[in-house]
């Protein structure tokens, strides 16, 4: 269970989160909506330590990550897989060290563990036998794809998607949707996403967050916020600007 | 004015801070777990093998010119043998050591700079952090041991090879005598000159990588964060260097020659 108790951000004299709450519960599919510059990949970031907040509390199944310092974060980040905005694959490895990175590292398999393993996740994004090739020769699809193996590669417990069909065409966006929902029905991990696409966001939720103005404005199940006569939910849901609303 | 100045001086002040705290980083790493033997092996190769074309040919050069202005000068007053002396203590405790520490400050601490900066910018090091993996175990601390390795058997190499240079300029275009040239380079070199030397080129190394890396994990956003970093890299850890050297020089000499 992740619970959020009332963190805010800011950069410079820039608020970006101006007192979130929120609670996810082991299991849940859920969806962070909002405009560009927002503060949704920020509070991504919180929820994995890879940004302190500068008050308030991020607690993960009762543990509080505040006043962690890196190392001890690397014990609570073992159960988060997260997948990049640009798949940020290491590019000075192929596809099969980058898969076998975190398996490598914790040094408990065997070589041709490893290589079974990495198979299995190359198989469940649908890229079997690419383990050779580089990230600079995969496309934008290709390397969400990889990015996906290697989050899911040691069977973390919650998964993070930071805009995983940003840049994407509408048959790969299809595709990677199709590949998160299936990881999460078949893993039964808990799965977290921002973006901007509500095509994106119906597909692969049971739940949408949006966050407004540095705070949580709705929370509730996707039709439900999808079909939100809530002017400020409606206008950004179904892409419609206003006078009144600030350039992003 | 004063207030830029100011603002320079608080920056310098926060890089060294940081500095100190990625070395604390960096031996509560290795306390904490073995550096991956295959990491260290790459950036050996690196950092070692693949700097020895510059390094040589910096030590080479440095060592024939010390050799033919030394003798210009000394034969006016008829001590032409003495020039193999003068080159040989020369390189070994100062310009040896230095000269490959600049050399691999640009070389390698400019390519660390870029690299690590390319990898903030591009999310690699956020990648490594939510794969339960630290960045200074991974990142910086194979390249600092590295460095710290390569840069004494670096200088051994430009010393050798610039005293290899000297001797063949001395002796077969200026008319020295070899053999007096020998006989007082290995009467006048001490071997605590040649301790000075290693010495330096281990805190060198560390300098370098230590600079490079924490300018690397630091950079700012875009291709100008990255162009920054390796610049600052370069330039703070060449001025760290030239500063740092004439510190040890009076502390080293102190030390291990006393007059």
């Amino acid at each position: 269970m992740i619970d959020v108790r009332d963190v805010h951000k800011s950069f410079g004299t820039q608020p970006v989160l101006r007192g979130v709450n929120l609670r996810i519960e082991a299991g849940e599919a859920v969806v962070i909506i909002g405009r560009s510059g927002g503060g949704k990949s920020v509070l991504l970031k919180h929820l994995i330590g890879l940004v302190p907040p500068d008050s308030g509390e991020v607690r993960i199944d009762g543990c509080g990550l505040s006043g962690m310092d890196e190392r001890a974060l690397i014990g609570v980040r073992r159960r988060f897989g997260m997948l990049f905005q640009m798949a940020a694959l290491f590019d000075s490895l192929d596809v099969y060290d980058n898969v076998s990175f975190v398996l490598r590292r914790e040094g408990r398999h065997s070589e041709a563990e490893m290589r079974g393993m990495v198979a299995d996740a190359l198989a469940r994004v649908e890229l079997p036998g690419i383990e050779h090739k580089r990230p600079a020769e995969l496309s934008g699809g290709m390397r969400k794809r990889v990015g996906l193996a290697r989050a899911i590669v040691y069977r973390p417990s919650i998964l993070l998607y930071d805009e995983p069909t940003t840049g994407l065409d509408p048959i790969a966006s299809d595709r990677i949707d199709r590949l998160i929902r299936k990881v999460w029905e078949e893993l039964g991990v808990t799965s977290i996403a921002v973006t901007h696409d509500m095509r994106s966001a119906r597909r692969i939720s049971n739940r949408i967050v949006m966050l407004h103005e540095g705070r949580v404005y709705a929370d509730g199940p996707t039709e439900r916020i999808l079909s939100s006569g809530d002017p400020t939910v409606y206008n950004f849901v179904n892409g419609i600007a206003t006078e009144t609303a600030d350039n992003p | 004015m004063p207030s830029a100045l100011l603002g320079r001086l608080r920056d310098v002040v926060v890089d060294v801070g940081d500095i100190v705290v990625l070395c604390r980083e960096i031996l509560g790493s290795l306390r904490h777990r073995r550096p991956s033997w295959a990491d260290f092996i790459a950036q050996m190769h690196f950092v070692g093998v693949k700097s020895q074309t510059v390094v040589l040919t910096t030590g080479a050069a440095t060592g024939m010119v010390l050799c033919a202005q030394t003798y210009f000068q000394f034969h006016k007053v008829k001590m032409d043998t003495a020039t193999g002396a003068v080159v040989s203590v020369g390189m070994c405790s100062e310009l040896g050591p230095v000269l490959a520490a600049l050399m691999l400050t640009a070389r390698v601490g400019a390519a660390m700079a870029a690299e690590l900066g390319t990898m903030k910018v591009t999310e690699q090091i956020d990648a490594l952090r939510t794969l339960a993996t630290h960045p200074v175990d991974y990142l910086v601390v194979p390249r600092v041991l590295a460095t710290i390795i390569a840069a004494p058997l670096l200088s051994i190499e430009a010393v050798f090879v610039g005293i290899l240079g000297s001797y063949q300029v001395g002796v077969r275009f200026l008319g020295i005598d070899g053999a007096y040239y020998l006989a007082n380079m290995r009467r006048y070199t001490d071997p605590t000159d040649v301790a000075i030397g290693l010495i330096k080129a281990v805190v060198f190394g560390a300098i370098i990588s230590t600079v490079s890396c924490h300018k690397g994990l630091t950079c700012r956003q875009g291709a100008e964060g990255v162009g920054r970093a390796t610049t600052e890299a370069v330039v703070m850890a060449s001025i760290s260097i030239l500063i740092v050297n004439f510190f040890l020089t009076l502390l080293l000499n102190r030390v291990l020659n006393p007059i």
